[in-house]
């Protein structure tokens, strides 16, 4: 983003289909399983479960924006280093954007370079819009997923993004993340668990599985 | 969230102090080395992730956010009282008592209040029940969602790439690998935790276990059979 312009305005696509958003994706191998493990492997694993509530304590981020911090992480640093690590990084970004240190602050104490996650690229929203917290939809429904590529946070996840799939439970109204992580305002919507045929879903989808993904009603139309 | 106030401490801590035992070697593969070690990429050197947090620690300690062992309590609570221990103890009521069962998944939260497990991450809870003809699992393909009070924090590989990627596309596939062979016929069912709602799997009852007491079913309750990983 050279000189602050803003990105759109350098005409880069605002697509900012997070590296974070992994369902589907392939080639990762085999998942490094062990039966038991401790629940930190490190001391620091620990500390920085805790320096992670320190953080949202003081700064009281929108909700959703302590998960966008680690959206906003770079994709490689993102694959390579753990989830502990991606705490570290989005409560370090999060203190360093609300003024409670600074990046020289964090880089001079630990003596070297310290990652922190990229610029929010979202514009603030400034009108939330209207929600309802009354159903659009039933359970049995059949619906589809929208089809579109938000700039911000987002809890839908791309790979039902144009799917169809039946409403199989009805959970509440809640936030909507888009709008909260991104504005004081909220919007509240009903949200849904929508079941998916992994057949409908992926190409090489397996016989015999249904997949169920949590969505809020904008993410969704009558199919 | 806790961990606001406390102004009035402002006590330095020296970075890095007694840290610097570092560079032991590993015995993980590659891949989960990296991951969960230096947090090093392509070549360029950022400090290892653990001075990275002691920097942290020490600029928040010294601004007087950091409350005197706030740290080691959070650390403590997680170590020894929220673990799955708490849903092994769900599970095994709901396999004596039927209409504890009934409630458990008609609201899962109020049943599991009963015990007195709810809080963070635990607000809005779904319990799925296993059956010869039906096997639940979760994942959270976009974070690392799980059921904090009754399954402690999540293991290392629920939050890495490989689970979250491969659970929603080959779960069949992914589930053999981990041990969990299932028949053709069995049914999968994928729960993808990307709203409020947290999951817990119900595991079937284990044959010959008739006689047994509470206690002692509890006993039986894996980790892995409520994420939906295991059957038992």
């Amino acid at each position: 983003m050279a000189r602050g312009a803003p990105a759109a305005r350098l005409g880069r696509v605002l697509l900012v289909d997070g590296i974070h958003d992994l369902g589907g994706m392939q080639g990762f191998g085999a998942v490094d399983h062990a039966p038991a493990e401790p629940v930190f492997h490190e001391p620091w694993e620990g500390r920085t479960r805790a320096l992670m509530e320190v953080v949202l304590g003081a700064v009281q981020p929108n909700g959703g924006a302590f998960r966008h911090a680690i959206e906003r992480m770079a994709p490689g640093h993102y694959l390579t280093s753990s989830y502990y690590e991606h705490w570290l990084t989005a409560a370090a970004t999060l203190a360093v954007e609300h003024g409670l240190l600074t990046r020289e602050d964090l880089e001079a104490r630990a003596g070297g370079s310290f990652p922190l996650s990229g610029p929010v690229l979202a514009p603030p929203v400034t009108d939330p819009g209207v929600g309802s917290t009354e159903p659009r939809f039933g359970v049995g429904d059949r619906v589809r997923v929208r089809d579109w590529h938000p700039p911000g946070h987002t809890r839908c996840p791309r790979y039902v993004r144009g799917k169809e799939g039946i409403v199989v439970r009805l959970d509440g109204a809640y936030s909507v993340p888009d709008i909260e992580a991104h504005s004081s305002a909220r919007r509240y919507e009903a949200t849904y668990s929508v079941g998916f045929d992994a057949v409908s879903l992926w190409r090489d989808g397996q016989r015999g599985v249904r997949v169920h993904v949590d969505l809020w009603d904008s993410y969704l139309e009558p199919a | 969230m806790s961990g606001g106030g406390s102004a009035e401490r402002g006590r330095a801590r020296s970075a890095g102090a007694g840290k610097a035992e570092r560079g032991r070697a590993r015995s993980a593969g590659a891949g989960k080395a990296e991951r969960r070690g230096r947090g090093k990429q392509g070549g360029d050197a950022n400090v290892p992730v653990e001075q990275r947090v002691a920097a942290l620690e020490a600029l928040l300690t010294e601004r007087g956010l950091v409350p005197e062992g706030f740290i080691e309590e959070v650390t403590r609570r997680y170590e020894t009282e929220i673990g799955p221990m708490n849903g092994a103890r769900v599970v095994a009521r709901a396999w004596i008592d039927p209409a504890y069962k009934r409630r458990l998944l008609t609201d899962g939260t109020a049943a599991i209040a009963e015990l007195d497990f709810g809080g963070a991450e635990g607000d809005h809870m779904v319990v799925v029940e296993n059956t010869p003809a039906v096997h639940n699992v979760i994942v959270c393909t976009l974070c690392s969602c799980y059921p904090w009070p009754t399954l402690g924090l999540p293991p290392a590989w629920y939050k890495d790439p490989p689970y979250r990627a491969r659970m929603v596309r080959e779960p069949r596939t992914l589930l053999a690998e981990m041990g969990c062979e299932l028949p053709e016929d069995v049914e999968i069912r994928v729960w993808d935790s990307s709203a409020e709602v947290r999951y817990l799997v119900l595991p079937h009852r284990p044959p010959g276990t008739d006689g047994m007491a509470e206690a002692e079913l509890a006993g039986l309750v894996t980790r892995d059979s409520m994420i939906g990983v295991a059957r038992l």
